[in-house]
């Protein structure tokens, strides 16, 4: 394995035998002997990724997707059916909080067997008490029982614990879901230190935004296999439309139809037929969009440009300029326009979201519908800002005016 | 073979059986008056009645002498040896929160199972020299080579746990399967008769028991070299070599199937 490589993960299956009837005693096993009554599920299917040191790597999937196996085979809890995995250096082997607490046994002698369960020494527990009674903002509970605590400080002393196993890659399972918000910024903070501490940290979660904001890549696992692995904005993408599409599916015909009412077509520029362009600075970009409503409903066009390598940029959307957009059924065609001037010199791929919003969601948390996306091989605008002449350089198209005055 | 055992009883290893052995006192305990008193009084009042029973009614040890120190000993033996598998063989599937959520070496939860009980069981000889004492029993330099014999059936404990503990994950018949080995393996052994009592024959099979080879020795040394020992069934060094290899051999079973088992523990639970 490469010295910067952390985790490497290759052609990794994981099936799963599912008695029909589970054989728990003898009797069982001689009478079905030569019938096999199990099915096998496939739980992960030829996965390959690698992790580099003092990365944050995000996995997403929806439930059942296979991601919380994934983690438990990264942990050494599951043995791999096929394939391997090789971890260089430690790794916190935890992949829940507080595992082992009892609501029977003190705070105090909670943290002691669950730092123990960690992997900590008695002695390590001592000399970092004081410092996760503190983190944890309970020092007034810890002689009480565990049963006394509420669920959000319960959380906060196992998270107080589990940063204290000092391992070369940590696993997290999840940990957000509980605790109030001046915690998870806590937390939050926590995370950044230890990204800057260049520990590695694979995060397994359902929040976007924490994706986004600590990952330096994500990996996207659907029906036990990997859909992608890429930057954390298009992992996040593609998960919400995935999930957009299942919620449509489950919701059934009478929520949610089959086909969407609106959906996006395409985009191009305004008046031309090449996808990509070279722009200077005085130029105004066009940007059409089109797409196809079937019910009148409100909707919001969101246009983001990301670089060539995928990194999200800036959005706009519609509801600045045609507020509750609510077009009549039919095809419908959109425009943008986007002086040329505000950008920095460099290559800049348009895409689009299609976002809806009813009486059930309000026009901040609007619900995505569709999206074009280069990384889903839609064929999406690109332009390329120009040189503004021989008398400005560098990053960006510097403005000013000279006087001799 | 020192690396293995250097790995085994790591520091956090250690760490992590202590706490474990913590918590399941504190917790066997928790919400009574009298606390760990009553690790000292439960076997105190169990020793009472068999004590009232096998020397006042059902008279079973005439012959030997001390017969009340003989007996205690060997039912504080046999607590052991029944406490230490039962919470064994239920270590896997009682901790599964544990098993299937963290990568802990699983011999330690086992390992922690038989410290505990042998925890109790240290409590429960100082019982046992509390009645040493007041029955005259002889203090004498021999006595340490009970420590030897513990430790033989600390390593039998342990190698019967093993095994049991990875059957039971697989097969739940083996809760009623033991249970019943339990009964067979009591009358088995001279506990609450004297040994000397079977007839010759019988007495060499039953020595090919190791329970009945700790179980004698650890009498003759400690209350009375009255009480027979499976050396001198056999005659031979040979009685009390075989069952003392045999301990081993299980130990050794015990560990490679629990060792090769370990890996599927999260699956099968």
């Amino acid at each position: 394995m490469r010295q910067d490589i952390a985790l490497s993960v290759k052609n990794l299956h994981k099936d799963f035998l599912l008695p029909h009837d589970r054989n728990n005693s003898i009797k069982e096993l001689v009478l079905h002997f030569n019938k096999p009554t199990y099915e096998k599920m496939h739980a992960l299917k030829d996965i390959n990724f690698e992790v580099k040191r003092g990365e944050f790597f995000g996995i997403v999937g929806r439930n059942g997707s296979g991601k919380s196996t994934l983690l438990k085979l990264i942990g050494g809890i599951y043995q791999p059916t096929k394939g391997s995995i090789e971890v260089s250096g430690t790794l916190t082997p935890f992949i829940e909080l507080g595992i082992g607490f009892n609501p029977e046994l003190t705070g105090r002698e909670n943290v002691y067997l669950n730092g123990a369960i960690l992997g900590l020494t008695r002695k390590q527990v001592k000399a970092k008490y004081k410092e996760i009674v503190a983190f944890a903002e309970i020092p007034k509970f810890m002689d009480q029982k565990l049963k006394n605590y509420s669920s959000g400080m319960q959380v906060r002393l196992a998270f107080s614990i589990a940063i204290q196993s000092h391992n070369d890659i940590l696993l997290i399972d999840e940990v957000l879901a509980v605790g109030d918000a001046a915690f998870q910024r806590k937390c939050y903070n926590t995370f950044k230190e230890i990204k800057k501490s260049g520990r590695t940290v694979i995060f397994v979660t359902h929040d976007m935004g924490a994706i986004q904001d600590f990952c330096d890549r994500a990996l996207m696992i659907e029906d036990s296999e990997v859909m992608m692995i890429g930057q954390p904005r298009e992992v996040a993408l593609r998960y919400e439309v995935s999930n957009a599409k299942a919620e449509a599916n489950r919701a059934g015909s009478s929520a949610r139809p089959e086909n969407p009412v609106v959906k996006l077509n395409s985009m191009r520029f305004n008046g031309g037929a090449k996808n990509s362009r070279n722009v200077s600075l005085k130029d105004t970009i066009a940007i059409d969009v089109d797409f196809t409503v079937r019910e009148a409903t409100a909707v919001q066009v969101n246009l983001f440009l990301v670089t060539p390598d995928g990194r999200y940029l800036a959005g706009i959307n519609t509801t600045k300029d045609l507020k509750k957009y609510t077009p009549e059924p039919g095809k419908h065609t959109i425009t943008c326009e986007l002086p040329a001037s505000q950008f920095a010199k460099g290559s800049y791929q348009v895409n689009a979201a299609l976002y809806t919003y009813s009486e059930l969601n309000s026009i901040e948390m609007p619900e995505l519908i569709d999206i074009l996306d280069t990384t889903y091989g839609a064929n999406t605008p690109q332009f390329k800002i120009m040189e503004d002449g021989p008398n400005t350089s560098g990053e960006f198209n510097m403005r000013g005016a000279w006087s001799n005055e | 073979m020192i690396n293995g055992l250097k790995r085994v009883f790591s520091p956090s290893n250690r760490s992590l059986i202590r706490e474990l052995v913590i918590s399941d006192f504190k917790l066997r305990y928790q919400g009574s008056v009298l606390g760990y008193l009553w690790s000292l009084l439960r076997p105190l009042f169990l020793f009472g009645v068999l004590y009232v029973v096998f020397t006042h009614v059902i008279r079973l040890g005439d012959d030997i002498p001390h017969y009340p120190a003989y007996l205690l000993l060997g039912l504080v033996l046999w607590q052991f040896f029944t406490e230490s598998t039962m919470a064994g063989m239920n270590a896997i599937t009682g901790r599964g929160d544990l098993v299937r959520k963290v990568s802990i070496p699983k011999y330690t939860i086992v390992l922690s199972t038989t410290v505990s009980a042998f925890v109790t069981f240290c409590l429960n000889m100082i019982v046992v020299f509390v009645f040493i004492f007041f029955t005259h029993v002889a203090i004498r330099p021999e006595m340490l080579l009970a420590i030897p014999l513990i430790g033989e059936l600390i390593i039998l404990c342990l190698g019967v746990s093993f095994l049991l503990a990875a059957l039971f994950v697989r097969f739940r018949d083996f809760g009623h399967i033991w249970e019943v080995i339990l009964q067979v393996l009591f009358y088995a052994t001279p506990i609450i008769y004297s040994f000397s009592i079977v007839p010759p024959t019988l007495a060499k099979i039953m020595s090919l028991n190791p329970l009945v080879q700790i179980f004698q020795d650890i009498r003759s040394v400690m209350i009375t070299p009255a009480a027979l020992t499976t050396k001198q069934v056999f005659d031979s060094q040979l009685g009390r070599i075989l069952p003392a290899l045999s301990v081993i051999v299980i130990l050794a079973l015990g560990a490679y199937y629990f060792h090769r088992r370990s890996k599927y523990f999260a699956e099968e639970l």
